[in-house]
C-alpha cells in the first residue's frame, strides 16, 4: 500500500527522570534515576486501519498513546517524532496542540465515569467538544449535532439523553457518549486506551462492534490499546506487541496468533486462558457417606437499603450447594450480585431471608464462639491484593494473622508455618519481613492465598482473585491455585466475570444475572451447551484469542 | 493443622519498613529538625538546668526583690519576692512541659480510641458517640477549665486529667473519619472472615493505619495543651504557689509592666512561644513524611 499513514510514530522515546527535587518523594536520595517508559517505538496506522497495541502493565503502551496527544506530564523527556496527517505533534506549542486534540486525534479513555464531568449534562459535554473546535457554531446547532452524534453511536432516544447526567447512564452508555465526543469533530485518528476494559463482556462486544462500524463509515485510523488478547483478535487488523517499552513484534492479526515469532508473544499467548471443553479433569473427591456439603445456600435473599427508604434486592432467592472438595465457578456481570453471594456465604453480610449452611452447620443466626469456630474452617481471597493486606503489617504477620486470631500454635510453630506457606505459594520465605507495598501484584495475591490456606480451610471463597493481574501473572496464580486445590482438597466458591478462567478452574458453573441464579450445572454443559438465553449471550460475547474463531463467533452472536 | 514442616531458621532481613523511610524523610525536613532541637534544648534546660544553677524557689527573700538581670548570682534577675527568675523559668517549665505533654497524650489516647470505635462500629453507636463529641465541642474548653479549676484543687495530675478530658474531641473526629474508610477495606473484612473480633479490628488494623493522623495531631495537641495551661495560670487558676508554670510567671510579670521589670515577662513569654512553635514544626514535619510515604505506595 502506498497510502500515507494517518498516524506515524517514529522512534519514540519517553523517559521520566525524578532527580532534581532533593529530599522529596519516596526515592529521595537516589535522585537522577531515569525510567525509560518508551524506548524506540515505531508504529504506523493507515486510514481505515485498526492497530492494536498489546502489552502488560508497565510495557509503555499507555505512555505511547498519551504522547500522541501531548498529554504526558512535564517531567517526561520525549524524543523521536509523532506525525498526524503530516504534522509533527512533538514540536507543537500548547495552542496548536489544543487545536489538534479532538479535531485530528481523539481519545477514548478506560473509565467513562471519571472521564465525563459529573456536574454537566451529557448534551452539554458533547456540545462543548464541538464548540471548542468549530468557532461559529451556535448553541442550538451544537445540541442538534450532539443528538445526531449520540444516535450515530447507537444511543436510542438521543434527544432525551442529552438532558441526562453521566450518573444516570449505564457504563456502556457512558462509553458510547465518550465515543460520540471523540468522533464529534470527525478526527482522522481515534485512540482507544483500554476503552472496553471496565465494561462487561456483553457491553464490550457492543462497543467493539461500534468501533468497527465507525471505522468502515468514516475511514478513521484507530489505535486500540489493550491487554486483552480476545479484544485484539476481535477487532485488530494489525498488532503491535510491547514489552518493557520496546516493540517486540508487529504483525497482522492472523500471523500473530497463528505464527508468533517473538518469545514474549508466545509466552503471552500461552498465558491467555482459553475456553475449551474438558480442560479440567474431574477432581471432586469421592464424597464420603453422609458428609454434608461444604456450602449450602437456601433461598438466599440479600437486600441493601437504598436512598429514600427503598430497598435494593442484590441477591434474589439464590440456592446453591458446593460439595466437599468441589470448585463451583460463579459467573456474572458487574452488579449481578455474585460478590454479595460470596460475602454472605462467609457471614460478612447478613441475608434478609434464607439460610446459609457452612459445612453442615447453620451460619445464619450463629453468634460469638460458634460463628468464629465456623469461620476458622473457611477463608476468603479478595480481588485487590493491595487492599486485602494491612499495609502496616509485615507479610509474615499478615499470613500468621489467622493463626494468631484462632490461637493456633506458639510463636515458633507459627514462624515455621509461615515459612512453609510461603514456600507452598512459591515465594522465598525471606519476604516475610517485607511490607506488602514492596511486592508486585502477583506476589501480593500469592500472599493472600497463603493466608487463606493457613488454617487448612475446608472452604475458600475466591472473589475475582486474578482479575487485577496481568495475564502471565494470572496464569501462574491460577496454576498455583489449581495445584493447591488438588493437594489440599478444599472446596471453593470461585467468583469471576471471566468465562475462560471459570473454564480452567471450575467443576461446576453457576451463572447469575441481576441478583438471580440463571443457570447452574456441570462446567462443560453450562459453557458449551447452555440452556438459558442469557448464558448463551454471555458465552457468545466473550472474545476468544483467535481471529478466525472470533470472526465466526461474532457472526453467530449477531444472529443470536 | 499441619505444623510438621521442616525447621527453618529465622531469616534476619533488615526491615526497610514504612517507618524507617518516614524517619529519613522527617530528618530531611529542616524546619522539623529545628523544632526537635529546640524542644530537646528546652527539656535539658528545664529538667537538668537546676543541677547547674540551683536556686531556692520555696522561700521568699524580700531583700532581693526585683533585682535587674546581670546581678551577681541572678543572670535573669529576681521577681517581686526575690526568687531567681532563671531558676524559676526552669521549674515553671517543668510544670508546663509535664502538663502539656501528658495532657496532649491523654487527649490523643482518649480521642483515638473513641473515634476508632465510633467509626468502626457505625450505626447508632457511632451516632451517639459523635453527638457527645459535637456537644463537647460546643462548650468552650476554657470555660470548662475555669469551672473545674474552682471545684478541684489544681495540682499537676488534676490539671493533666482536666485538660486531657476537654481536648480529646478534635482527635476523636479525625480518627473517626479515618476509621470510617478503613473499616470497609478488604483487610478488615478478611480479618473478620478469619474469625477475628472487633477488638482486633480496632486496635490491630484501624488504629495502626490511622497512626499518621494520630501522631501528627498529638504534637498539635501538646502545643495546644501548653497554651491552655498558660491561659488558665495567667487567669490565676493554675498550680498553687510556690509551684509555678510559665503562664503564672507571665501573669505575675504583667503587674509590673509599667515599672520596667521586663525580665518578669519576656523570658516566660519567649519560652512559651518557643515550645509551642517547636511542637508545631515537628507536627508539620511528621505530617509531610507521612503523606509522602502514602504517595510512594
Amino acid at each position: 500500500m502506498t497510502e500515507s499513514p494517518a498516524l506515524a510514530i517514529r522512534d519514540l522515546r519517553v523517559s521520566f527522570g525524578n532527580g532534581g527535587n532533593g529530599g522529596n518523594g519516596a526515592n529521595g536520595g537516589d535522585g537522577g534515576d531515569i525510567v525509560r517508559a518508551v524506548d524506540g517505538v515505531t508504529i504506523d496506522v493507515r486510514p481505515g486501519e485498526i492497530v492494536a497495541v498489546v502489552g502488560e502493565s508497565g510495557s509503555g503502551k499507555s505512555v505511547t498513546s498519551m504522547s500522541t496527544l501531548g498529554l504526558l506530564p512535564r517531567t517526561a523527556e520525549v524524543s523521536g517524532s509523532i506525525q498526524v496527517g503530516g504534522v509533527d505533534v512533538t514540536t507543537l506549542d500548547a495552542g496548536r496542540l489544543r487545536a489538534i486534540r479532538g479535531a485530528e486525534v481523539a481519545m477514548v479513555f478506560q473509565e467513562p465515569m471519571t472521564a465525563l464531568n459529573p456536574a454537566f449534562t451529557v448534551g452539554w459535554q458533547v456540545a462543548e467538544a464541538l464548540r471548542l473546535h468549530i468557532e461559529d457554531m451556535s448553541k442550538k446547532q451544537a445540541y442538534d449535532r450532539a443528538a445526531e452524534l449520540l444516535a450515530m453511536v447507537g444511543i436510542r432516544d438521543a434527544r432525551r439523553r442529552l438532558d441526562q447526567f453521566p450518573h444516570e447512564l449505564s457504563g456502556g452508555l457512558r462509553q458510547r457518549v465518550m465515543i460520540a465526543m471523540a468522533i464529534a469533530c470527525e478526527p482522522k485518528v481515534l485512540i482507544a486506551d483500554e476503552a472496553t476494559t471496565a465494561l462487561d463482556v456483553t457491553v464490550q462486544a457492543e462497543i467493539l462492534d461500534l468501533l468497527r462500524d465507525l471505522r468502515t463509515r468514516f475511514g478513521m485510523a484507530m489505535l486500540v490499546i489493550t491487554h486483552n488478547m480476545g479484544v485484539v483478535a476481535d477487532i485488530a487488523d494489525r498488532v503491535v506487541v510491547m514489552y518493557q517499552g520496546k516493540v517486540v513484534e508487529q504483525a497482522t492479526v492472523e500471523d500473530l496468533f497463528a505464527r508468533p515469532r517473538a518469545d514474549y508473544t508466545k509466552k503471552l499467548l500461552t498465558s491467555v486462558p482459553r475456553l475449551a471443553p474438558g480442560q479440567r479433569r474431574a477432581r471432586t473427591r469421592a464424597r464420603e457417606q453422609g458428609e454434608a456439603p461444604a456450602l449450602a445456600l437456601d433461598n438466599l435473599v440479600v437486600e441493601f437499603r437504598g436512598k429514600g427508604g427503598g430497598t435494593n434486592r442484590a441477591v434474589d432467592e439464590v440456592s446453591l450447594t458446593i460439595g466437599r472438595g468441589e470448585v463451583l465457578g460463579l459467573v456474572g456481570e458487574s452488579g449481578s450480585g455474585k460478590s454479595t453471594v460470596g460475602r454472605t456465604a462467609i457471614g460478612l453480610i447478613k441475608p434478609a431471608s434464607g439460610a446459609v449452611r457452612l459445612l453442615g452447620e447453620p451460619l445464619t443466626g450463629a453468634k460469638g464462639r460458634d460463628l468464629r469456630r465456623l469461620r476458622r474452617r473457611c477463608s476468603i481471597v479478595f480481588q485487590d491484593p493491595a487492599s486485602s493486606l494491612d499495609p502496616r503489617m509485615t507479610v509474615g504477620d499478615c499470613i500468621a494473622e489467622p493463626m494468631v486470631i484462632n490461637k493456633v500454635g506458639d510463636r515458633g510453630d507459627r514462624d515455621d508455618r509461615v515459612a512453609a506457606l510461603l514456600r507452598s505459594v512459591k515465594l522465598d520465605p525471606a519476604v516475610r519481613s517485607r511490607y506488602p507495598h514492596e511486592l508486585s501484584g502477583g506476589q501480593r495475591q500469592r500472599i493472600g492465598i497463603a493466608r487463606a490456606i493457613a488454617l487448612d480451610p475446608e472452604l475458600i471463597i475466591a472473589d475475582e482473585p486474578t482479575s487485577a493481574l496481568d495475564v502471565s501473572v494470572q496464569a501462574a496464580v491460577l496454576d498455583l491455585f489449581l495445584e493447591l486445590q488438588d493437594r489440599l482438597g478444599f472446596a471453593c466458591l470461585f467468583i469471576t466475570h471471566d468465562l475462560a478462567v471459570v473454564g480452567l478452574v471450575a467443576d461446576r458453573v453457576a451463572v447469575m444475572n441481576s441478583g438471580r441464579l440463571v443457570e447452574e450445572g456441570p462446567r462443560d454443559q453450562v459453557l458449551f451447551d447452555p440452556r438459558q438465553d442469557y448464558t448463551r449471550r454471555l458465552v457468545a460475547a466473550a472474545p476468544v484469542p483467535d481471529p478466525a474463531a472470533q470472526r465466526e463467533r461474532r457472526a453467530q452472536r449477531l444472529s443470536l | 493443622m499441619t505444623v510438621s514442616t521442616p525447621h527453618v531458621e529465622a531469616e534476619h532481613v533488615p526491615v526497610a519498613g514504612p517507618y524507617r523511610r518516614m524517619v529519613k524523610l522527617f530528618f530531611a525536613n529542616k524546619l522539623a529538625v529545628t523544632g526537635l532541637i529546640i524542644l530537646a534544648l528546652l527539656l535539658v534546660f528545664c529538667f537538668l538546668g537546676p543541677l547547674v544553677h540551683p536556686t531556692d524557689q520555696i522561700h521568699t527573700q524580700l531583700a532581693d526583690a526585683n533585682l535587674a538581670p546581670g546581678t551577681k548570682g541572678h543572670p535573669l534577675g529576681t521577681d517581686d519576692v526575690g526568687r531567681d527568675v532563671l531558676g524559676r523559668l526552669m521549674i515553671g517549665g517543668q510544670t508546663s512541659l509535664e502538663i502539656g505533654i501528658a495532657a496532649g497524650l491523654l487527649a490523643t489516647l482518649i480521642g483515638t480510641v473513641w473515634g476508632a470505635i465510633a467509626g468502626y462500629a457505625g450505626g447508632w453507636l457511632d451516632t451517639v458517640m459523635m453527638r457527645v463529641v459535637d456537644a463537647g465541642i460546643a462548650i468552650p474548653a476554657l470555660f470548662l477549665l475555669l469551672v473545674s479549676a474552682t471545684i478541684f484543687r489544681p495540682t499537676v495530675p488534676v490539671q493533666i486529667v482536666i485538660i486531657g478530658c476537654v481536648s480529646w474531641l478534635v482527635p476523636a473526629r479525625l480518627v473517626r473519619a479515618e476509621a470510617l474508610s478503613l473499616r470497609s477495606r478488604d483487610f478488615v473484612q478478611a480479618m473478620k472472615a478469619m474469625g477475628g473480633g472487633h477488638g482486633r479490628a480496632v486496635f490491630r488494623h484501624i488504629i495502626p493505619n490511622a497512626i499518621g493522623t494520630v501522631v501528627v495531631n498529638a504534637t498539635f495537641q501538646v502545643a495546644d495543651a501548653i497554651l491552655l495551661i498558660a491561659y488558665v495560670s495567667f487567669l490565676g487558676l493554675g498550680v498553687a504557689p510556690p509551684a509555678t508554670d510559665w503562664g503564672a510567671m507571665l501573669s505575675k510579670g504583667i503587674s509590673y509592666t509599667y515599672d520596667g521589670y521586663w525580665w518578669l515577662i519576656f523570658p516566660a513569654g519567649i519560652a512559651i512561644v518557643l515550645v509551642v512553635s517547636a511542637f508545631n514544626c515537628i507536627g508539620d514535619g511528621l505530617r509531610d513524611s507521612f503523606e509522602v510515604r502514602l504517595q510512594g505506595r
